[in-house]
């Protein structure tokens, strides 16, 4: 899977990796059983800290989203039904979210940029406690 | 709690009345990537000279691998534990690349051929090349692989990427990473490329006229810093009694710009108790906690 990480904005690196390693299962580019990249070739090819990738795995793991297989790697967990579930869910809330905002008035970039500032806020919100 | 490899406390030195170091206080954990940020004049080479005993404090403490550094500097076998690479270090003129490998060997009982070999053919260094001809890219990359090669636990790196195109910058920052986890090796290196240290650094240090102004692990620094836009309704409050937690505020019109380094609840729980008040959150990069510690100094 790519990655695609910013050291630079606020948000720890450890926890952009969980994001987009959260991201690859909703939308099925990781399914159960996938290996993830080894902690050395993950370091190694986004030239991050190694502990980086620990962090991220281990929190994962304690997610109960990835198995860490001593001697073997990281796995994901679980079955393909909860993604797909999740998706569609996913989508329907979205949907009707958007609709909603749309009849009380709002513009589509109004509504794109309330729903940047609510994901952000809970983003910090999440990593800082 | 994690060793330190390198430990100051209030660390003093000055030159004709200019306190380059100003109580300094410094702890490098073993096996970290350590960040060490300040601006030009900030005193980060000062503080490597005297680890090094290139020049003697004039008061306060410092060890490395948990002992007093005596007067004359680090004795030999705490020389050989560090690898120390800076950028005006001059290197034998008339060597090759080849040469001054040969020549620095035998100095160090510990010397790893299996580093050598592979620091040669990452850095794609030139063996028969003589040393004033190699770019000043390659001149770093020869230094680092001389100080890897004696099998070095600490790295002390003064500004290591300094002059190295984006790719070569890359390259370093892969390799430091690597040696850390394959041997791991300490590293401390001062930059004032702060994307570089936010990118492979697990702590950081922000020095600033000599005394240590922030310090932690990164990812806690970003955690506990965070900026908090408070927009009012009316007029913002005349006198506020900021609990702890918040480092600076600024005002533009009905908005408060407020920059929290810790206690984010409470101080969240301050605002929201404004009148009139409606908080947004965000996250802060390395560069904002560096300009707004350095800018209020």
């Amino acid at each position: 899977m790519v990655f695609r990480l910013n050291p630079s904005s606020g948000v720890p690196v450890y926890v952009q990796l969980m994001e987009q390693v959260k991201h690859a299962l909703d939308t099925g580019a990781l399914r159960p059983g996938d290996q993830l990249p080894t902690i050395r070739k993950l370091a190694e090819d986004l030239v991050v800290n190694p502990n980086t990738v620990v962090r991220a795995y281990r929190d994962l793991e304690h997610e109960g989203l990835v198995e860490l297989r001593q001697g073997s790697g990281a796995f994901v967990r679980g079955s393909t039904s909860r993604s797909t579930r999740i998706g569609k869910r996913a989508q329907g809330l979205m949907q009707s979210a958007i609709e909603r905002l749309v009849a009380s008035g709002l513009t589509e970039d109004e509504i794109r940029r309330l729903f940047e500032n609510e994901l952000t806020s809970l983003l910090a919100s999440k990593i800082g406690g | 709690m994690q060793e330190s490899i390198i430990e100051t406390g209030a660390l003093h030195k000055a030159f004709k009345g200019h306190h380059a170091l100003n109580g300094l206080d410094l702890r490098v954990p073993a096996g970290s990537i350590f960040g060490f940020l300040g601006r030009n004049g900030a005193g980060k080479t000062t503080t490597m000279k005297v680890l090094m005993g290139l020049l003697r404090a004039d008061s306060g403490e410092a060890r490395l691998f948990g002992s007093p550094i005596g007067r004359g500097g680090p004795d030999v076998p705490t020389r050989r534990r560090i690898g120390f690479v800076t950028e005006d270090k001059e290197l034998y003129p008339y060597m090759t690349v080849g040469q001054i490998i040969r020549f620095t060997r035998p100095f160090f009982p510990g010397w790893r051929d299996d580093l050598e070999r592979r620091y040669l053919d990452v850095f794609e260094l030139p063996l028969n090349r003589k040393i004033p001809n190699l770019s000043k890219g390659m001149r770093s990359k020869l230094m680092l692989l001389l100080a890897i090669s004696h099998g070095a636990e600490l790295l002390i790196l003064d500004e290591p990427m300094d002059g190295l195109d984006p790719l070569a910058g890359e390259d370093l920052l892969r390799e430091l990473t690597s040696l850390a986890a394959t041997e791991g090796t300490t590293i401390f290196f001062s930059s004032h490329q702060i994307a570089d240290v936010e990118q492979i650094a697990d702590q950081v240090c922000i020095i600033d006229k000599g005394r240590t102004v922030v310090s932690g692990a990164l990812d806690d620094l970003k955690i506990q810093c965070q900026r908090l836009h408070v927009v009012f309704e009316q007029d913002v409050p005349a006198r506020v009694e900021w609990v702890a937690g918040v480092a600076s505020v600024r005002r533009d019109g009905r908005t408060l710009s407020i920059l929290a380094n810790g206690n984010i609840e409470s101080v969240l729980t301050q605002l929201r108790s404004l009148p009139g008040a409606s908080v947004e959150r965000f996250p802060v990069s390395l560069k904002e906690i560096f300009l707004e510690h350095v800018r209020s100094n």
